[in-house]
């Protein structure tokens, strides 16, 4: 079975802080990590081929510090890795990257394909689906557990509001992941080692062969017209008193308000 | 493409069911105000097994037109049956701008219908407005890096402009049943060979069924209220204003809160007329979830906590004394 597990090296939000003068972020020493979901898919891959025999590809479309990612990948367990990086790449919003992919995965060749069910720092949940859709393949989007049914059949828990939906689903296909999937491994130091070692393939956009046209900004119907750091609405009253008084102060503006 | 020939705001009604989404009835109320910015009408499009008798609650919540698709095939929500319904109607209707909620099952169908239509898709919205002196521009805003960062996205040259939004952002129109609408019944042109996933069970979990995002008043924790007995206090605070509890990120991640009951940008975005923040520093995490609360109590130990720049009434103190102090104060 041939899996490829699309990743994405993100800075780690939950580092990133505010210059509270200027209100711009400060993303000088925030790390950069493999996004959360995406390597709860590759682990979700591993296993599956830990149990079933595969081979696991680990491809991401980025600059070429994002090699960082895949050797982590292939320390993990993964067999080889591609590096998509081209300056007609860059400037590209959902669609655009997922046609990148696209075009890579179809000179990959897959039986499945694993996706993150989001980048933390996008948020958008979108190129699984996209995906899937320039590959004519069915989705499963926020996968919790996955096993194989079959040789061409996958079982499939997904996540919904209320609880989950058991599918099934025939490959090939495109799976999009929790990182509840599973507690990903820790790379051997033996995979360390030899990560290094080993080659990440890069890739570039004559490569994948795919149209101009389609690829990074020119190839991405939305752009963003401004960005901004949300403005704090005006303060209130700020009180340091005892705990009773405290106590009459918010009575008092519940009642105002007519809460109570 | 000639963008004059696409227009009017077409909004994807979810139901599960056969019970309308509330995030629908909110799309509807905002699809209403862009039309009336545009001078267009508000479609609907509603896909289910027998559910046409949901049409006129469509109406009565802002839509001038409804498209019903009534099949077997959409008994449950599944990608590619939905997908084929939705594209057939944008292909032969051309709409302008196109809004689905962002819930599990629209952040699966939106993007697979923006690629079909080789349209864009902006996700997560929270604000949705028409660019002044333009071609009906759609500005969409949203949360980036976390929700460190906003960014209002176009597209420009693409019909439709679509959008997700999440539940509980925008605000539904009060409920009008002397609205007068028309129906449209579509006939779906399935291609069969392309549904490949078959739905063995649907199973929803025994869990308390508490949705915060309709709470009138949310008591909500933080660290600072501790892992131990501090959120049986909260609790008793919430029953007395007959209210909710939610928290934090760092309550869930410690096991001590449910994830349906987080507020923030990965939880659950809400906007009670009253929000207490306890305990809670005020991460842009968090903010991202509750500032649009309609009045914010804080209390924190620091007083230098982001929570108190978004607060209209700060308190400096300890939660675990205050708020027992409250709760018996209120119960007399």
């Amino acid at each position: 079975m041939k899996i490829v597990v699309c990743i994405k090296q993100v800075p780690d939000t939950t580092e990133i802080r505010l210059d509270p003068a200027t209100g711009t972020m400060i993303r000088d020493g925030v790390p950069s990590i493999m996004n959360p979901d995406d390597k709860g898919g590759l682990e979700m891959a591993l296993r599956l081929k830990d149990e079933h025999g595969a081979e696991v590809t680990v491809v991401t479309m980025g600059p070429m510090q994002a090699d960082a990612v895949l050797r982590e990948a292939l320390a993990m367990g993964a067999d080889r890795a591609v590096l998509l990086t081209d300056r007609k790449f860059a400037g590209a919003d959902t669609l655009a990257t997922s046609n990148t992919l696209a075009g890579a995965l179809r000179l990959l060749g897959y039986d499945l394909i694993i996706t993150g069910r989001q980048a933390i720092d996008g948020d958008t949940a979108q190129v699984g689906p996209q995906v899937a859709e320039h590959l004519d393949l069915p989705q499963v989007t926020y996968v919790e557990q996955a096993r194989l049914s079959d040789d061409n059949t996958l079982t499939v828990r997904a996540s919904t509001e209320e609880g989950y939906r058991m599918l099934e689903v025939g490959l090939p296909c495109v799976l999009t992941v929790l990182v509840t999937a599973g507690k990903a491994r820790y790379m051997s130091v033996r995979g360390i080692v030899e990560a290094f070692r080993r080659e990440v393939e890069i890739w570039d956009s004559a490569r994948i062969g795919a149209e101009e046209s389609k690829l990074g900004l020119g190839g991405s119907p939305t752009r963003v017209a401004k960005s901004f750091t949300r403005g704090a609405k005006a303060a209130g009253q700020l009180y340091e008193v005892e705990p009773t008084e405290a106590v009459e102060i918010i009575v008092a503006k519940l009642r105002e308000k007519f809460i109570i | 493409m000639d963008k004059s020939q696409y227009r009017d705001v077409y909004v994807f009604v979810e139901q599960r069911g056969g019970r309308m989404q509330s995030v629908s009835l909110e799309l509807l109320g905002k699809a209403a105000e862009l039309a009336r910015a545009l001078g267009e009408r508000v479609c609907a499009m509603l896909l289910g097994d027998v559910v046409e008798h949901l049409a006129a609650e469509c109406v009565a919540y802002g839509a001038d037109v409804v498209f019903v698709a009534d099949a077997p095939q959409l008994r449950d929500y599944m990608t590619e049956p939905y997908t084929q319904v939705v594209c057939q109607i944008a292909r032969e209707h051309k709409p302008g701008i196109m809004l689905i909620g962002a819930t599990t099952i629209g952040r699966d169908l939106g993007p697979r219908v923006s690629a079909r239509l080789a349209t864009g898709l902006t996700a997560d919205c929270t604000a949705l407005d028409i660019a002044e002196g333009d071609d009906g521009t759609l500005l969409m805003t949203r949360p980036a890096f976390g929700g460190n960062l906003m960014a209002t996205i176009t597209c420009r040259d693409h019909r439709p402009q679509m959008s997700t939004v999440r539940p509980g952002v925008m605000r539904a129109a009060e409920r009008d049943d002397s609205r007068k609408g028309e129906i449209v019944r579509v006939t779906p042109l399935f291609d069969e060979s392309k549904f490949r996933v078959r739905l063995l069970e649907t199973v929803s979990e025994e869990r308390e069924t508490v949705d915060i995002t309709q709470a009138g008043v949310l008591v909500s924790g933080g660290r600072g209220v501790g892992t131990s007995g501090g959120f049986e206090k909260l609790r008793e605070l919430a029953k007395v204003l007959g209210g909710e509890i939610s928290s934090s990120r760092a309550m869930v991640d410690a096991g001590v809160m449910s994830h349906d009951r987080q507020v923030g940008q990965t939880g659950k975005t809400v906007r009670p007329d009253v929000y207490f923040a306890l305990g809670i520093s005020g991460a842009i995490q968090h903010l991202a979830g509750m500032e649009e609360s309609d009045f914010i109590v804080a209390v924190n130990k620091d007083k230098f906590a982001p929570i108190f720049q978004v607060a209209d009434v700060g308190i400096v103190g300890d939660v675990n004394k205050i708020v027992p102090l409250l709760v018996e104060r209120l119960k007399k």
